[in-house]
């Protein structure tokens, strides 16, 4: 046994986190951290000594789930990108159990919900969370300024667009 | 004198608190003279509050015993690992040393007793399924077997050489699907009759012979079909009991 095992076993709770409100489903978010970390063990060698295993970690999970989710798309050719994970259905999560943030983030489409978990769930930095996902910084801001105005309206807390509801 | 531009980034970099203090006043000044920009923030705050609210919980759950790390690593992938790499170790001291005694035969002569010797090695330790279906079923076994063979198979009985059939398996083969008969004696001690269907009909070979590690494989081919018996037994030993399967098979 190393010490990598120790530091690994220290993202498990963070991760195990994540995964719930990425999934909302505890099965579904168990099996993930379970491949997270097979993973992990699995490329140990890869993962600079030194370097930030949480952000390490977080993206092979960041991977797995999207390509779970791209696996589970009804097109899988096409790519990933803004209007499709809108219109895709990624497993059905059962939101029942949690309430109106659960609610709201199951609303989201994925690429804008793990840019609200990892920044402000896990409280990544704007520049770590881009390096997990992959994406240009403005990107990350942009997801992020999108995903909390629309979780804004989603819990009620936009008046003027609960005035042009009442309006219409 | 001109206010700073606030841009959408700094109000998210506000709520996330990474704004340095003089950058951060200045956006605390701009939501003065805003209120509805200053409720939008409120209402952002109040997300993250509410992210942690309802998902911090699972920080304190003790984790599902699947994502302990010291079983993961030792039962999984390392075991594992170390199961394929001894395998193919074996299979391949096993294979260079069946080449090195047919070194002037065909290449695809010599890939299948080594194949059989493998298949051997694999299954004959198995203490819980070492064969898919047992003696009790021998009418089955051989019916499904010859089906997925394309070859009406016939099993040899070792009783009196002390040997009783353990079953059978599919596996595998280089072309297509192979049986293996296992058969056992009163100590335990397993052999393996490995069975495959000829890719020509390739008349008949003397016996042949290899060892290693202490498996020692005899193998023919007998028209259609080739057969491989393996064991961890003297040669001698050995010998006398293909010589006769082979009785058997040849009336």
């Amino acid at each position: 046994m190393s010490d990598h095992d120790g530091l690994i076993a220290e993202q498990i709770p963070r991760l195990r986190r994540y995964a719930r409100a990425l999934t909302g489903d505890r099965a579904a978010a168990d099996d993930l951290v379970q491949d997270t970390l097979e993973r992990a063990l699995s490329r140990l060698h890869l993962w600079r000594r030194g370097s930030d295993m949480r952000a390490w970690m977080f993206t092979i999970m960041h991977n797995i789930f999207v390509n779970q989710a791209r696996s589970r798309m009804r097109y899988p050719h096409e790519t990933l990108d803004e209007s499709t994970a809108d219109a895709m259905q990624y497993r059905e999560p059962d939101w029942s159990e949690l309430r109106d943030i659960g609610g709201a983030l199951a609303k989201l489409p994925v690429e804008q919900r793990t840019v609200v978990l990892l920044v402000g769930l896990e409280q990544f930095t704007y520049d770590e969370a881009a390096r997990v996902l992959e994406v240009p910084i403005g990107t990350i801001m942009s997801r992020l300024s999108r995903a909390r105005e629309r979780m804004r309206v989603l819990l009620g807390g936009d008046f003027k667009a609960a005035a042009l509801k009442v309006v219409k | 004198m001109t206010k700073p531009v606030v841009t959408e980034a700094d109000l998210h970099a506000h709520v996330d608190g990474v704004l340095p203090a003089a950058r951060a006043a200045e956006v605390d000044a701009y939501l003065a003279d805003h209120p509805e920009e200053a409720a939008r923030l409120a209402a952002y705050r109040e997300q993250i509050a509410a992210l942690h609210r309802e998902f911090d919980p699972v920080l304190d759950e003790r984790p599902p015993r699947q994502l302990e790390v010291p079983r993961l690593y030792w039962a999984r992938p390392l075991l594992r690992y170390a199961a394929v790499v001894a395998w193919f170790a074996l299979g391949g001291v096993i294979g260079w040393q069946l080449h090195a005694v047919t070194a002037d035969r065909r290449a695809e002569v010599t890939s299948w007793p080594r194949r059989a010797a493998i298949a051997h090695v694999v299954y004959s330790p198995e203490v819980r399924h070492p064969v898919e279906v047992g003696a009790d079923q021998e009418a089955h076994l051989v019916a499904w077997l010859s089906k997925r063979l394309g070859a009406p198979l016939k099993v040899p009985h070792l009783g009196d050489l002390g040997y009783t059939l353990v079953g059978g398996r599919l596996l595998p083969g280089e072309r297509g699907p192979v049986a293996q008969f296992m058969y056992q004696d009163g100590k335990g001690q397993r052999l393996t009759l490995y069975v495959r269907v000829n890719p020509d009909d390739s008349g008949e070979t003397a016996f042949r012979f290899a060892q290693e590690h202490g498996v020692g494989v005899f193998y023919w081919l007998d028209r259609k079909l080739g057969y491989a018996l393996s064991g961890e037994v003297d040669k001698n030993e050995l010998l006398r009991i293909a010589t006769a399967v082979y009785r058997q098979l040849n009336p």
